[in-house]
């Protein structure tokens, strides 16, 4: 792991040197975010992202353990349980609205991870073992919120279980029994509750695993960088401490700011008012969407309404979910580009842009009640994600004449176009 | 062949969609009541904006509003009348309060159920035994509990503040069902609850008029405070985080703008 020119670590003191020959810990931590890491020295804000989805596992793990205290996962109860939490327990406020914000920004900071690794081509070789880790953290991240939005137990708690667990059952001859194994019942009520709680309290765990493992598999390659060229020698980077300690620790601090002003300002801003009732099973609320993250997904799913090829078109927006999420996992092999950065790929660039434009707008009509214009314009915009990712990506990387790339990331060869002073 | 397998599943997909979204649609249904309803009104508190804070004064009015008339249907059962000491009540009338409401209890000699007068500790007691009873009362619909009301609709104080001042004559195209009263700010413009608030209908001991608009919003500001007893404490906290995140901040900057000139000089 690393480069040779990579600063050894020398135990400084007695202790230091009987601890190492022990439990090298320091030495781990020295070469894994110390100054025994070199870092390329041209990576740019956008490589301040990794730090901040840690920060927000971080924030969550430790206002959803506080929480744990003081919730009661049984249907009678759990709402009033979370109301309590809210007026009597000591800042009991503080560590729900915490939670509550904290579980968007933790998907905010992991979709502009996504969204940079999409555009300086992070995925690509070396990087596909880090690139697939970290689609797996994205999946486990959506199941552990969607099961935390279930806990409070208010109408859209209820109102999405019954919807996203429905979804199962539009599989052929055994999605019934996968929907009552998953409730635990053949409805969402206290098994599915219990259920819920339980493994919303495990999958953090399970993410923090799977980020050591994605943090391990980013060690071996080291960074990508904003040029997507390889380091080639000392002159090229820089030691990750203090150099991007102090960088992340920036990030932190900005990061938590707007964190603070959701919490203590805006603190229902990112939620649905209609969780503040309690969950009536006889009263289906006018629409039924799901938290703001899940939004895209949401309308892909929503966007089929053909039984095309004899298939129910449930059928086809449950598989259609799934795969626009699974694809992620193939990206690295349907785009064998060689070259990684969109800096140098002219036409994957704007295809990068119309991807998030594309991306904006199906949020946009997953937010919406499924009507018109919103159901055609969702058609439209699913195809197109499916467009960019299995047809065009695939396409472009033939036949797209990338732009000459620089020689280093330390000498430039091309004025202008490559190595900015780090960033 | 991953390619081949990508064009084909990509194909499908598209295909799926492209067929389904040139397929004709159903002239969309108008909804009748559309046109009638109006979005919900405009209105200012002192409890709004960063630095906003209830005003005490407009608390006990509004709980005053809520205690002649409101609670007739309404429960607030999430909050206790010792919670009532934000609004300025000092102990002993908080427990005249609470003596006030009739609370379920047992009879400690023979343990039937029965009811005793009210302690600080107690919650605002329920006004129906039960759901059926409370939708029986109502002309089917059941009056919610007030506690969380500001937080659980969409526009919070002005949309509550719009249902109560709102109340109109229906327009003469307008079929206002049996039981039904005309509001063009509530979903689908009828509503169960007939027009609790008319002008003067209580007399506010420091001499405010007591106005629809007047009562509508101390109400309103007494049920914001009643969903979010905390919000005070909320935002001081949150100045002080945000002056001291500021403060950290600069720090910071200045510490990476140092470290970053060191390793570029190297
Ligand atoms: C005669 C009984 C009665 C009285 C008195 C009454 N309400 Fe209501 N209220 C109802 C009923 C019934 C509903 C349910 C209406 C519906 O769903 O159509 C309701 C609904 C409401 C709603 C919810 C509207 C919505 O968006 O769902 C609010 C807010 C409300 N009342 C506030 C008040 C306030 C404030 C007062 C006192 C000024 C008051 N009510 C007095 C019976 C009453
Ligand atoms: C990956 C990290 C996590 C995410 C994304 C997440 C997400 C969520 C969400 C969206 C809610 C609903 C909030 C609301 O609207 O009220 C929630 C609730 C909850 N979570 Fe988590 N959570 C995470 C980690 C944890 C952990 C580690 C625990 C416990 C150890 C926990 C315990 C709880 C509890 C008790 C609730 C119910 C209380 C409430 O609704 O406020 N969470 N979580």
């Amino acid at each position: 792991m690393g480069f040779h020119w990579a600063k050894k670590y020398e135990p400084q003191s007695g202790l230091e040197k009987w601890l190492d020959e022990r439990l090298p810990i320091i030495r781990l931590v020295h070469d894994s975010v110390g100054a025994g890491y070199p870092a390329p020295k041209n990576l740019n804000y956008w490589w301040n992202f990794g730090s901040l989805a840690g920060l927000f596992l971080v924030v969550q793990i430790v206002t959803g353990i506080v929480l744990a205290m003081h919730y009661a996962a049984n249907q009678a109860v759990a709402f009033d349980s979370v109301e309590r939490i809210m007026r009597d327990v000591n800042f009991g406020w503080l560590i729900r609205y915490m939670h509550a914000n904290g579980a968007s920004f933790f998907f905010i900071v992991v979709y502009v991870h996504i969204l940079r690794g999409l555009y300086y081509g992070s995925y690509k070789a070396p990087r596909e073992m880090l690139w697939i880790l970290g689609v797996v953290i994205y999946l486990l991240m959506m199941a552990t919120g969607f099961m935390g939005y279930v806990l409070p137990w208010g109408q859209m708690s209820f109102w999405g279980a019954q919807v996203i667990t429905g979804l199962f059952s539009a599989i052929p001859v055994v999605g019934d029994d996968i929907q009552t194994l998953l409730l635990g019942a053949p409805f969402v009520g206290n098994p599915a509750l219990n259920k819920f709680f339980s493994l919303h309290y495990l999958l953090p765990f399970v993410i923090a695993g799977v980020v050591i493992l994605h943090i391990w598999a980013l060690h071996i390659p080291g960074s990508n960088n904003p040029l997507g060229i390889d380091v080639k020698g000392p002159a090229d980077t820089v030691p990750f401490h203090p150099y991007y300690t102090a960088k992340d620790l920036m990030g932190v601090v900005a990061a938590l700011i707007v964190f603070s002003i959701f919490v203590f300002f805006l603190p229902n801003a990112l939620g649905h008012p209609d969780n503040y009732i309690p969950a009536d099973p006889l009263s289906t609320p006018a629409h039924i969407v799901p938290e703001w993250y899940y939004w895209p997904f949401y309308a892909i799913l929503r966007a089929f309404t053909y039984d095309f090829l004899g298939v129910p078109a449930k059928l086809w927006g449950v598989l259609a979910m799934f795969a626009a999420i699974l694809l992620l996992f193939f990206l690295p092999w349907l785009d064998d580009s060689k070259t990684r950065s969109a800096r140098f790929r002219p036409v994957y660039k704007q295809l990068f842009w119309l991807l998030v434009a594309d991306l904006a707008l199906l949020g946009y009509c997953g937010a919406a009640p499924a009507e018109e214009p919103y159901v055609r314009i969702s058609q439209f915009a699913a195809a197109y994600y499916f467009i960019h990712f299995l047809i065009l990506v695939p396409i472009v990387a033939r036949l797209e004449t990338p732009k000459p790339l620089p020689k280093s990331i330390s000498e430039p060869v091309l004025p202008g176009a490559a190595a900015q002073p780090a960033e | 062949m991953i390619r081949l397998i990508s064009f084909g599943v990509g194909a499908i997909f598209t295909l799926a969609l492209l067929i389904a979204a040139f397929l004709p649609r159903e002239a969309a249904v108008e909804d009748p009541a559309a046109k009638f309803h109006k979005p919900h009104m405009h209105v200012e508190f002192a409890h709004q904006g960063i630095f906003g804070t209830y005003d005490r004064a407009q608390l006990q009015r509004g709980f005053q509003v809520y205690k002649e008339v409101c609670a007739a249907c309404h429960s607030l059962h999430r909050v206790a009348f010792r919670n009532l000491a934000d609004l300025g009540y000092n102990e002993a009338e908080i427990k005249a309060i609470a003596k006030g409401y009739d609370v379920p209890s047992i009879d400690d000699k023979t343990g039937d159920a029965s009811t005793r007068p009210g302690l600080p500790s107690d919650r605002f007691p329920l006004v129906y035994p039960n759901d059926v009873a409370a939708k029986a009362a109502n002309n089917g619909k059941a009056p919610p509990d007030l506690s969380l009301i500001v937080k659980a609709r969409e526009g919070h104080e002005a949309y509550i503040y719009s249902v109560l001042a709102g109340y109109e004559t229906a327009p003469a195209e307008f079929q206002v069902p049996e039981g039904g009263n005309f509001n063009p700010y509530f979903p689908g413009n009828v509503i169960a609850m007939p027009k609790p608030l008319s002008d003067d209908q209580v007399t506010y001991g420091d001499g405010t008029k007591a106005t629809v608009e007047q009562m509508s919003k101390d109400v309103t500001a007494f049920l914001t405070w009643a969903a979010e007893p905390h919000m005070e404490a909320r935002k001081r906290i949150g100045i002080g985080v945000l002056m001291f995140l500021s403060v950290f901040f600069i720090v910071a900057v200045n510490s990476y703008r140092k470290i970053k000139a060191a390793v570029n000089s190297h």
